[in-house]
């Protein structure tokens, strides 16, 4: 039997847009273990709290992360209402809807093209983002802001898409789905990635479950939980189905991403179709006394804020559990048995967001 | 399973014109409603300190006594916040980004020349007292 030597992975690597550090423990090529550490750019988002009034620290709460900002923005403002129970517009939620699954859209196109980056396929790499900056035109035309959108707010949303954009906007997907399915076709069914992801990192059922994977990691290994179906915001007016793969591999975990973005254009368009008339925003009275679990899908699975607040303007506590944290000890769980050379494309498999985990 | 998947979209794209714009021969993409950088009418501001107590990022400080509003542009985060909340509405959010900076010149300084109007005097306070009593 050979010696074990560890060799560090991260926090810089070129793999790895943010910086998490693995200590991969080598037995010859295969990974033996894998030890996490983590807490490289935390940045003390949930102190804030008391610093910053509750209808501002909205601000505070979308810029927990880059990619999903509008979902953070929305879980929090959601975990508000609830405390303070207000009654959000049909208009607001389904506005809210819309955001959401344009800011997942955008997400797993920006994860597609990572992936392809760290498979090495570069031309795959440009043709997903050249696809995603469709997508945040349509974000920044909407709500002003191409990444941080900052369109909503406690009670409701700030702006109003008009009736005109939103007919423009699902004219628009569909040359948009047209060319997605080009790049959709690479992902799923090219030689080169599928020799490079079929099979790797497996994470079964059973792991999957207990070590609590939530998102694309959980159910590319067939665990059916999309929190989406809890009917938050405008979701429970609106028919999809979880996509769901059964092998629990890097490829199964592309898949899902995949056909999500599918059935992401499919819920904008019913969401376009069902919108109400009427108004986007209801003015909240009083402050916030009490507590909430607000949970969410983000683009990686759950994410939940906690919200205390003790009847003044700032809140108490806050508390953001973002879903790559949970994700982490599943990832734990792929490593160890891979050969060094998966270990970038298994690492991102997860859709690894480490600025919001550490928040 | 396939080969050559790409090479259709690899094809394609080479005898497309360029996905990206020759920034700054072409002018960046903006809309009606993108934030760039918050501007200040100083005309209109009644120093009343709202947009300091408000930014998220404090980013603005507003001195009364020397009346003058400034805003650190690097601590910005262009959020729109402080515009939504003044009530003199002086503040406008720009569509252009401010341009690159050093750390040094971030902070923008603006004098306020806004001028309380006088008001009629004696008949004002006349009517109040009157309403008063
Ligand atoms: S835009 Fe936001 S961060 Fe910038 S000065 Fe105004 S309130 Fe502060
Ligand atoms: S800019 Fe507006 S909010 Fe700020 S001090 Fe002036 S009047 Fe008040």
């Amino acid at each position: 039997m050979s010696r074990r030597i560890i060799v560090p992975f991260g926090p810089q690597h070129p793999v790895l847009p943010e910086p998490i550090h693995l200590d991969l423990v080598l037995q010859d090529e295969r990974v033996v273990e894998a030890i996490p550490s983590i807490g490289y750019i935390h940045r003390g988002l949930e102190t804030l709290v008391a610093k910053r009034e509750y209808p501002e620290y909205v601000y505070i709460a979308e810029r927990t992360c880059g990619i999903c900002s509008f979902i953070h923005g929305m879980t929090y403002c959601q975990g508000v209402e609830q405390v303070m129970n207000l009654e959000v517009p049909e208009r607001a939620l389904f506005l809210r809807t819309i955001w959401s699954e344009y800011s997942r859209m955008h997400s797993h196109l920006l994860w597609l093209g990572l992936f392809a980056d760290a498979i090495g396929f570069e031309n795959l790499f440009m043709a997903s983002w050249r696809l995603r900056e469709s997508v945040l035109d349509v974000l920044e035309e909407t709500t002003g802001g191409r990444v941080i959108q900052g369109s909503c707010k406690v009670g409701g949303v700030r702006r109003d898409i008009p009736g005109e954009t939103l007919e423009c906007m699902v004219r628009d997907l569909e040359g948009f789905e047209r060319d997605f399915k080009e790049i959709a076709n690479v992902f799923l069914r090219d030689e080169s990635i599928i020799a490079r992801t079929r099979g790797v990192g497996v994470l079964s059922h059973g792991d999957a479950y207990h070590l609590g994977a939530v998102g694309p990691t959980a159910r590319g290994s067939g665990v059916a939980i999309d929190l989406r179906k809890t009917g938050y915001a405008a979701y429970g007016k609106i028919h999809f189905k979880p996509v769901v793969e059964t092998d629990g591999d890097c490829y199964a975990r592309c898949a899902v991403r995949v056909k999500e973005v599918f059935s992401s254009i499919d819920i904008v368009r019913q969401a376009a179709a069902k919108i109400p008339e009427g108004e986007i925003e209801v003015k909240p009275k009083g402050n916030p006394n009490g507590e909430c679990f607000s949970r969410a899908e983000q683009p990686r699975g759950e994410l939940v804020h906690y919200v205390k607040g003790d009847g003044s303007r700032h809140l108490v506590r806050s508390r953001i559990r973002t879903p790559t944290l949970t994700n982490v000890p599943p990832l734990v769980k792929m490593l160890a048995g891979c050969e060094l050379a998966d270990v970038p494309v298994i690492v991102l498999s997860i859709d690894p967001c480490i600025g919001c985990m550490e928040r | 399973m396939a080969f050559f998947e790409m090479a259709k979209t690899a094809i394609l794209t080479t005898l497309k014109s360029p996905a990206t714009r020759r920034y700054p021969a072409v002018s960046a993409k903006v809309t009606a409603i993108s934030r760039g950088r918050v501007t200040i009418d100083p005309a209109r501001c009644i120093s009343c300190g709202m947009c300091m107590r408000k930014c998220p990022s404090g980013a603005i400080c507003v001195v009364k006594d020397e009346k003058t509003w400034s805003v650190d542009r690097l601590k910005c985060v262009v959020c729109n916040c402080c515009v939504e909340v003044c009530p003199a509405h002086c503040l406008t959010m720009e569509t252009g980004y401010s341009p690159s900076m050093t750390v040094h010149e971030g902070i923008e300084v603006v004098q306020i020349t806004y001028v309380k109007p006088e008001r009629p005097p004696q008949k004002g306070a006349e009517e109040k007292s009157g309403q008063g009593s």
